[in-house]
């Protein structure tokens, strides 16, 4: 009798908490479908501060003196606006995105591959860019961008960028090398020293290599992957797991890695190089853009939709891309500023030419992460494309070979 | 009123036992069993995706997808069958390595020695388990580690580095189930052994091992289950090895319910173990 009772009891909590997780599942999915309705209309004129103001940033992107003393322009922008601001920082752009979803945030630096998504399921409000002091001071290459604006409605607002470059150690790497080529052949004589980006959206720099390399599979935008492409890029990077030594997500591990020279070569962001460069244990390292190009990205601010401090929420966006507080970003993340007039505030004097901030040419050469969709971002409307979420799945393909 | 409140209190034992142990009961209820338990039912929701491919809203009706996906694609058996290999490494490693030193402990070393072995054996667990992972990376550098140095040879990050960090990792969970087991361990059983004409080897297996029995399946318990969870070593030093917690890991911000489905695969074999372990009769002497 007594185990019966047991049974009953453990069934009757189990149908408790099927319902109670049931319903609340229920309740976001009905929130993320309303979301536009419910949304606060975009702000006609800046008002006076809510007060606070939560902003959601990669980590380095709203330094408020806690990471170092002297790093600080979070403290100055509360002083000049009253906006108590909280900053919460993201390892991955998966975790940017369902952070922002849970409303708690007014503002996110969202990368390309989470930004349109935020737009998608209205999260991400329209911008009304009139508000925006700096805006036509940011570059015109990272305005009203497929990452940031649909439609031609803007939902993010430029805040700094840098290129996925190959990066090698002089010591090792002979000849230096001028192709992706070498991070891909399976008969690298590199094997086990080689790196790689570790998201899904590293699918684009294979993509962009078979662009370059199979013509006959008619790539012409590496985040539009119809079924043959995706399984040409999918099997390129099968074939790379077997001589890639360690992925890497956290800079701080790649750096690590090429100074005790357990990697040789791979794909790196100019931060990572001039830490290693200003390393004295370090062998010498390079970093080039490849004869393919490469893919870069490049992170918009967005607001969100139901926010109840948009007044502090564009006083943020404005101060962020102010030219002093760029040049202070900038220098400090590593990265070009969207203001070019930041240029002229850096400590280091050459710190917008080292990362090409201005830089046409270079420009010419870069594929900036977008998020991938079902309806081909190259325009075709024949074929279906790869969504982001089939790009995660072959990750685990990839990552688990 | 409060009085009364006392006296009700006082003349129902029972009340005042219900009301004392509602608290963790709830806890235990809510938290513990309750987190299973939406863990078990999450992993048969879906992730229904939109025609864009943008918007991605979780389907809370009961559905097997996830299962399927986790039969269907190969890439997952592959990957849990590496994580229960390097949990039976692990396991296997640290008992043969334990057994000895155990048997040490508790039979051989003296009063003071004993102490300063057990200090000795736990002391590793004050460390941080992160420290002690990026310690051994220093190790296992295969371009100029301590071991490479020294030896000439490293079995680099990978595979094989992961399961031999957690071995280390998971030796003391073994090591003190081992120690007490034979503690208690009549020294009259060995002396009447030795008497009765058998050499160590033969009083090892049909005295020792015999009684030691539960206290192995203890220690094994530890050792299996902390491999077959654990992610983070494979981010230190193994390379682009994966275990099925890297997995769930990376899904778990893209795809809740497949991550879900995916970590109860360690939680069934943790019930099988279990099973055959009671089946076995080892639980009931622990």
């Amino acid at each position: 009798m007594k185990r019966y009772h047991h049974a009953a009891i453990g069934a009757l909590v189990l149908v408790l908490f099927a319902a109670a997780c049931g319903s609340s599942s229920k309740g976001t999915g009905s929130n993320a479908t309303s979301g536009g309705s419910t949304s606060v209309p975009t702000l006609q004129a800046i008002g006076k501060g809510e007060g606070s103001l939560s902003v959601l940033a990669w980590p380095g992107y709203a330094e408020n003196g806690s990471t170092e003393k002297d790093v600080n322009w979070v403290t100055p922008f509360e002083q000049a606006t009253g906006c108590k601001t909280t900053v919460k920082t993201f390892g991955t752009s998966d975790e940017a995105f369902n952070l922002f979803h849970t409303g708690a945030y007014d503002v996110v630096s969202a990368s390309g591959d989470s930004s349109l998504r935020s737009v998608a399921n209205g999260d991400a409000a329209p911008i009304n860019t009139k508000l925006l002091t700096n805006y036509n001071d940011l570059w015109v290459n990272l305005r009203a961008k497929r990452w940031n604006t649909v439609n031609g409605v803007v939902y993010g607002v430029p805040h700094g960028w840098g290129a996925n470059l190959l990066m090698y150690n002089a010591n090792v790497v002979k000849p230096a090398p001028t192709s992706w080529s070498v991070v891909f052949d399976s008969k690298s004589p590199y094997k086990g020293k080689v790196t790689a980006y570790d998201s899904p959206i590293y699918i684009a720099d294979a993509a962009l290599y078979l662009m370059k390399h199979q013509p006959d599979l008619k790539i012409t935008d590496p985040y539009a992957l119809d079924d043959t492409q995706f399984t040409a890029t999918i099997n390129l990077l099968k074939q790379q797991h077997s001589i890639v030594g360690e992925y890497w997500s956290d800079y701080l591990k790649e750096q690590e890695a090429f100074t005790k020279q357990s990697l040789v070569l791979g794909t790196t962001w100019q931060v990572i190089t001039n830490l290693v460069q200003g390393d004295k244990t370090a062998p010498p390292v390079k970093a080039v853009i490849p004869s393919e190009g490469s893919t870069a990205w490049s992170d918009s601010w967005e607001l969100y939709a139901k926010t109840k401090h948009p007044n502090c929420a564009y006083m943020w966006m404005n101060w962020i891309t102010k030219p002093d507080v760029q040049a202070q970003v900038a220098e400090w993340f590593g990265e070009a500023p969207a203001n070019l007039k930041a240029c002229a505030l850096t400590k280091a004097k050459d710190h917008c030419s080292i990362y090409h901030a201005s830089d046409q040419s270079f420009y010419n050469k870069l594929y900036y992460w977008t998020t991938p969709t079902a309806k081909c971002v190259d325009g075709r409307t024949d074929v279906t494309c790869k969504s982001y979420a089939d790009w995660t799945a072959a990750w685990d393909q990839i990552k688990g070979s | 009123m409060r009085r009364r409140v006392a006296r009700a209190f006082a003349r129902h034992e029972r009340l005042r036992l219900g009301l004392e142990l509602s608290a963790p009961i709830a806890w235990l209820v809510v938290i513990y069993i309750g987190s299973l338990v939406a863990l078990l039912v999450t992993a048969f929701y879906r992730l229904k995706t939109d025609p864009t491919g943008l918007i991605t809203t979780i389907d809370s009706t009961l559905h097997l997808d996830n299962i399927r996906r986790l039969w269907d694609e190969s890439v997952y058996r592959t990957t849990a069958l590496r994580t229960l290999e390097s949990a039976g490494i692990v396991t296997v490693v640290d008992a043969a390595v334990a057994l000895p030193l155990a048997f040490y402990m508790a039979k051989v070393a003296s009063r003071p020695a004993r102490r300063a072995l057990v200090v000795a054996v736990t002391m590793p667990l004050w460390a941080g388990y992160l420290v002690k992972g990026y310690a051994w990376r220093a190790l296992l550098d295969p371009s100029g580690g301590a071991l490479h140095e020294i030896f000439g040879h490293t079995p680099g990050f990978g595979f094989a580095s992961t399961t031999i960090v957690l071995s280390y990792q998971w030796f003391p969970y073994m090591v003190i189930p081992l120690y007490a087991g034979l503690d208690r361990l009549p020294d009259s059983l060995l002396e009447a052994s030795t008497d009765l004409g058998a050499k160590a080897g033969r009083t090892f297996r049909s005295v020792v091992l015999p009684q030691l029995r539960p206290a192995i399946v203890a220690g094994s318990i530890f050792t299996f289950s902390l491999t077959l969870g654990d992610f983070y070593m494979n981010r230190i030093v193994g390379g682009t090895n994966e275990f099925i917690g890297n997995v769930v890991y990376r899904e778990f911000s893209v795809n809740l319910p497949f991550a879900a489905a995916y970590s109860l695969v360690p939680v069934a074999i943790m019930v099988v173990y279990l099973l055959v372990a009671r089946a076995t009769g080892a639980l009931e002497e622990l």
